[in-house]
């Protein structure tokens, strides 16, 4: 019963396209495809860099990243928000409940993965190619862009994974944007304000319209890389 | 390795592995940029309770005020002592609770004020119907708190140092129970808002205590009802204060103080005593009572 009426408000909400309900799509889509934008363009090199340089520490650093993928939302909104508060040594900047604040909390929890599953891939494509690498002169950290671009699939699905991570969490967003009618509520934070309310089919309808979208930027990824590997074969 | 990529090919697959990315970095640029939002919308920031969010009160009173001065109002909702907390860091521009001996607390410590009281509803002791307390129609309510402590029924405390669940401790004293001493498992602290709090009674067929805004415009009911009201004890009061713009200079104190002088304006109070849910008033609009 409960579960009929969800998928009715959840096709009430995609045919009403209601402004309100859709800038709470657009925003949640901007903050968490910012937040996965910036994770890898930082991710990237970054786990690129661990899986091919030899340091002191260097395994102490990769068990760090790998814990890092199962840090929890709420912990990451803490901390972003002790940054970001007034009190706090980011302060002046202004920055909290905005949603500039939610994609930086997202971002610290979709680095770790990217950088996690860059260093893991990384390394095993060098181990495999690396004297075809050094017979193209490509010896050493030059190897990192061609390495990157052989394993581009993959790291698409890394990508991925980030993504599903910041769109479906609530702790870290509800802390730092505090969930405001209009300028930081987002799918997952509405979700949550519509359990409180007890308006349960429409908390699972909002749910049932997050997963649809999930599943469209998932089958675009999909076709892309398909239509892409057709290319580069 | 089926390909040998040139430098080219790489600033492609950069590209293409960031494009969701750059489209949303160029959707967010407006409303991601703080410094542009605040030259392109005067906005304060208020820290409020659950109540007055979930009942929807907002909703109704804001757009009038900020049709008046153009002046956007974003709430944050959070229990009483937190939203105090909010204010203490200066987080927040005015605050907006209910629970007066903290409120009290608040601007003796000097975080901000003068309160203004501004309105009032009360609290209500929501239960199941078949209501094995035996406390229904009761206007007492430390007897009906003595009843279900007596028989150990399930009730399910906020536990979140909220207006509520301040006041429900203060009717576990007035009712001469000692909950350190004698709590069971029957006493379930959940440390959420009210509406997940109605939603664990309602669940588990427990007492709860409510502010009545937040009951009227609860869905989720299931066999919960209202058993005890009516008792002067359950007043519930709201008060509004702005915070101490010489302690947190960035606070807007000329856009905080408006909101609040339009609160307790005969407009902003003839605002609030419209809201209705169901014919029913959620809120009475007290700003005049200066003892309130």
């Amino acid at each position: 019963m409960d579960i009929a009426q969800s998928f009715a408000a959840a096709f009430a909400l995609i045919l009403g396209a209601d402004p309100a309900f859709l800038a709470i799509v657009r925003l949640s889509l901007a903050v968490t495809l910012t937040a996965v934008a910036v994770a890898a363009l930082i991710g990237l090199p970054v786990g690129a860099l661990l899986a091919l340089s030899r340091f002191p520490g260097r395994g102490a650093v990769i068990v760090l990243v790998n814990a890092l993928m199962g840090l929890p939302p709420v912990v990451a909104g803490l901390l972003v928000f002790l940054l970001l508060s007034r009190s706090g040594p980011l302060g002046p900047l202004g920055l909290l409940f905005t949603p500039t604040a939610m994609v930086c909390a997202q971002a610290i929890l979709v680095l770790p993965i990217v950088i996690a599953i860059t260093r893991q891939l990384v390394e095993d494509l060098h181990g495999e190619y690396r004297e075809h690498l050094a017979s193209l002169g490509l010896t050493g950290l030059r190897a990192i862009p061609t390495l990157l671009w052989d394993g581009r699939f993959a790291l698409a699905t890394a990508i991925l994974a980030g993504f599903g991570r910041a769109s479906a969490e609530v702790g870290a967003v509800l802390i730092v944007g505090g969930n405001i009618a209009g300028y930081t509520r987002t799918m997952t934070t509405a979700i949550a304000l519509e359990t409180s309310k007890g308006d349960l089919p429409l908390a699972l309808g909002l749910g049932i319209v997050l997963i649809l979208l999930t599943l469209g930027i998932n089958a675009v990824t999909y076709a892309a890389s398909r239509v892409g590997a057709r290319f580069a074969g | 390795m089926t390909t040998l990529p040139t430098r080219r090919h790489l600033i492609a697959a950069t590209a293409s592995l960031l494009a969701f990315g750059g489209v949303a970095l160029a959707q967010d640029a407006r409303p991601a940029a703080p410094a542009t939002a605040a030259a392109g919308t005067r906005f304060i920031t208020v820290a409020s309770t659950t109540s007055t969010v979930d009942s929807g009160l907002f909703n109704h009173i804001l757009p009038l005020f900020r049709a008046k001065t153009g002046i956007e109002v974003r709430v944050i909702s959070q229990g009483t002592g937190q939203a105090l907390d909010t204010g203490r860091r200066g987080d927040a521009d005015v605050v907006f609770v209910h629970a007066r001996a903290a409120e009290e607390r608040f601007v003796a410590e000097g975080h901000g004020g003068p309160r203004r009281p501004v309105m009032y509803n009360d609290f209500v002791l929501i239960g199941p119907k078949a209501d094995p307390a035996g406390i229904k129609g009761s206007r007492d309510i430390a007897a009906a708190l003595r009843a279900i402590q007596t028989k150990a029924t399930p009730f399910v405390s906020r536990g979140d140092r909220s207006g509520t669940h301040q006041a429900e401790l203060a009717l576990w004293t007035a009712a001469g129970i000692d909950l350190a001493a004698t709590r069971g498992s029957w006493y379930r602290e959940i440390g959420q808002g009210m509406g997940a709090a109605l939603n664990t009674a309602s669940g588990m067929n427990g007492y709860v205590l409510s502010d009545r805004a937040t009951w009227l415009s609860f869905r989720n009911r299931g066999d919960l009802d209202i058993l005890v009201e009516g008792d002067r004890r359950l007043f519930n009061q709201y008060g509004i204060m702005l915070v101490n713009p010489e302690r947190h200079p960035h606070v807007k104190r000329a856009d905080g103080q408006a909101f609040i002088d339009w609160i307790v304006s005969p407009e902003g109070q003839k605002a609030i005593a419209d809201y209705q849910i169901n014919g029913q008033q959620l809120f009475f609009a007290n700003a005049s009572d200066s003892g309130a």
